[in-house]
């Protein structure tokens, strides 16, 4: 079959004059820098400030046009919240995302809402994600609509989504949420994604509720999607197989902040974090030979209200030392990689910790 | 070209499919007709609206046209067929005429109740923050108060009087029917479908519109309705007790404080202003129970 690149430029004028491309190049698709939030817990008769959780704190990465940027870790690790800023759904405490060269939410940059022209997001809960009062074709019209399509070109949109999602429009286009699968249901919700048509994609566990043989077919679709749209990718999950499977790159975040990030294949096969060092030698083998010998974290990670000083994994690490206490490890790019950044102490000749030697000679 | 032929065909029959899909409304009218006890319940309301409404062409007799004369008839007696009460007026025609005051003041003050404590409660649970709070907290304070209680302390400070019951009543259910829709809106509010419709780029009025109003109407209206039997109640007990309406207007709880001396005289006679309300109560229930069924698309 061929690659019906026809359908990203059916509508009609008002979408496809937005859709417009910027030619540079050279800059990151997605730059984000600093991104910090915390959120406050509220309390007593008046709604004090009684803590704060510091679900992503200074966080900064940028996705490259075309890639699939992987983001894993434990769950309340800020990967979710992360996804939400990105969207905009809430808003920073610090930091800036810059959208192909233009911050967002700055007078001078983009607005929110051509943000959410260029970036959309599929969300874990295939059912919660969909209203449950509205067919699914009008749940996908819907974005189109809004932005000004009319009421029948945004259907009609919706009808030839459905098919490049695989659901027969004629079977599925007036059925509501409660009569489809767990599966088709999220078919519909990557074709919701799709129907502003979007340059990045966020897929926040978008396959993680899925059983096993249809979280297979709709990663392929992904797959294929991403080609025929020319889409990027911000793929987060708890899975690591299956981040390995779909990314370029991979992201892993421990208590809000970035501890490593580098090329997927390098990250798996030698990964320099003690943390992505648990957590991969967590996943199971299928190489008797190559079992989990070391033995796996213990405990849960500390309360995010209080975060541990300096390094926030310090208390759960093999080689944490006194340093790892006093100051906080920046991420650093290796000097043997400069595409592979780690954010430990060990990894910096210089911050004092005993092990720097070694460790620099693996 | 055959293949984008063939597309260019399948959208637009999709289309045509997708807008003739059956609305949300529509399958709830299906699924309603199925539902006999529900149906059944409907037409005696719908019934007893129309006597009610011409009740002129059900009676033969003055509501209002006593006599000493005819005093206390029992059922069946001819040209009075359920009887005459304590100063000889038919009862017939006291039920029919006496059906208008009660379903007012059970259906106007929940309708009334229902535009003021629907909007408060919508507006307070889908924008959250300081309104939400100072509604609700509002709300607590008339909380505090049951109802009926609410009721007669409003008509005892401004006088009995139809007027005074429906505004007494309006009042007392402005707080259940907020609470209702702010819980349900809220609730609504933080499922993902309304994220992603603001991931869409759409403003604030469009995705109520759109999505908060279709999934929170359905279960206040079905709220609403299971008031309207505790309202007819409610303004019969005010009667009764010499709060609501004032004689000789013909009410069904004014009636039954009346016919009540003469329980021992006329039994059956002096029952049926309750078995109205009973009746009428029960209808109210009942269709508000199968409303709730046939609105429920999971089922």
């Amino acid at each position: 079959m061929s690659l019906r690149k026809h359908h990203v430029t059916t509508g009609d004028g008002a979408l496809g004059a937005l859709s417009q491309r910027d030619p540079s190049r050279s800059k990151p698709l997605l730059a984000i820098e600093h991104l910090t939030k915390h959120f406050p817990l509220q309390g007593g008769l008046f709604g004090r400030r009684r803590a704060v959780v510091q679900a992503v704190d200074d966080v900064s990465f940028v996705v490259e046009r075309g890639e699939t940027l992987g983001i894993v870790g434990e769950s309340g690790c800020g990967k979710s919240t992360t996804a939400r800023l990105l969207m905009h759904l809430i808003k920073p405490d610090r930091g800036s995302i810059a959208f192909d060269g233009q911050t967002v939410g700055v007078s001078e940059g983009l607005s929110q809402r051509e943000l959410h022209r260029q970036m959309q997001m599929v969300f874990q809960d295939s059912y919660a994600s969909l209203n449950p009062r509205l067919p699914v074709a009008m749940s996908i019209a819907f974005g189109p609509y809004v932005h000004g399509l009319g009421k029948a070109a945004a259907l009609l949109r919706a009808a030839e989504l459905l098919e490049a999602v695989g659901l027969e429009p004629d079977l599925f286009a007036s059925r509501y949420p409660h009569e489809l699968s767990g599966g088709q249901r999220q078919r519909i919700n990557v074709a919701r994604a799709l129907a502003l048509e979007p340059r990045i994609v966020i897929l926040d566990e978008a396959v993680s509720a899925l059983d096993k043989s249809v979280e297979a077919q709709v990663l392929n679709l992904l797959a294929d999607l991403k080609v025929r749209f020319d889409l990027t990718y911000v793929f987060i999950s708890h899975d690591l197989n299956v981040v390995r499977y779909i990314s370029d790159r991979v992201m892993v975040m421990y208590l809000g902040k970035v501890v490593e990030i580098g090329p997927v294949d390098r990250v798996y096969r030698d990964p320099q974090h003690p943390y992505t060092r648990a957590l991969l030698s967590a996943m199971p083998s299928m190489d008797p030979r190559r079992r989990t010998r070391q033995a796996p974290l213990t405990g849960d990670p500390p309360n995010p209200v209080r975060p541990p000083s300096g390094c926030r994994f310090r208390t759960r690490c093999p080689l944490a030392e006194a340093v790892c206490e006093k100051a906080a490890p920046v991420l650093l790019a290796l000097p043997s990689d400069g595409t592979h950044a780690v954010a430990c102490h060990v990894h910096v000749p210089a911050s004092g910790h005993t092990r720097t030697a070694t460790a620099g000679a693996e | 070209m055959e293949e984008s032929a063939a597309l260019a065909a399948d959208p637009a029959m999709a289309l045509k499919r997708a807008q003739q899909g059956k609305s949300y409304w529509r399958r709830v009218w299906e699924r309603l007709r199925e539902d006999k006890v529900t149906l059944a319940v409907i037409s005696v309301l719908v019934m007893l609206l129309i006597m009610v409404v011409f009740a002129p062409w059900f009676t033969m007799h003055d509501p209002y046209a006593g006599s000493v004369l005819r005093r206390l008839k029992p059922v069946g007696t001819p040209g009075h067929w359920l009887g005459t009460d304590e100063v000889g007026r038919d009862l017939w025609s006291r039920m029919v005429y006496g059906g208008r005051l009660s379903l007012l003041a059970g259906v106007v003050p929940v309708f009334l109740a229902l535009l003021i404590g629907g909007f408060l409660g919508i507006l307070a649970g889908y924008a959250g923050g300081l309104l939400n709070s100072a509604v609700m907290r509002l709300t607590d304070v008339l909380y505090a108060f049951p109802s009926i209680l609410l009721a007669i302390a409003i008509t005892g400070i401004l006088g009995a009087g139809l007027q005074n019951t429906i505004l007494a009543l309006t009042i007392s259910f402005i707080p259940p029917i907020i609470r209702i829709s702010e819980s349900v809106t809220t609730q609504v509010r933080h499922l993902d479908f309304v994220e992603a419709a603001r991931a869409s780029g759409a403003r604030r009025l469009t995705i109520m519109r759109y999505h908060i109003l279709s999934n929170v109407l359905g279960p206040i209206l079905v709220y609403a309705t299971s008031l309207i039997s505790i309202c007819i109640i409610l303004a019969a007990g005010l009667s009764f007790l010499g709060l609501g309406v004032t004689p000789p207007s013909a009410e069904w709880g004014l009636m039954l404080n009346n016919l009540r001396q003469s329980i021992w005289v006329s039994p059956l006679v002096a029952a049926l202003p309750g078995v109205m309300i009973f009746i009428t109560s029960m209808c109210f229930n009942l269709m508000s129970d199968g409303l709730r069924q046939a609105m429920d698309v999971r089922l």
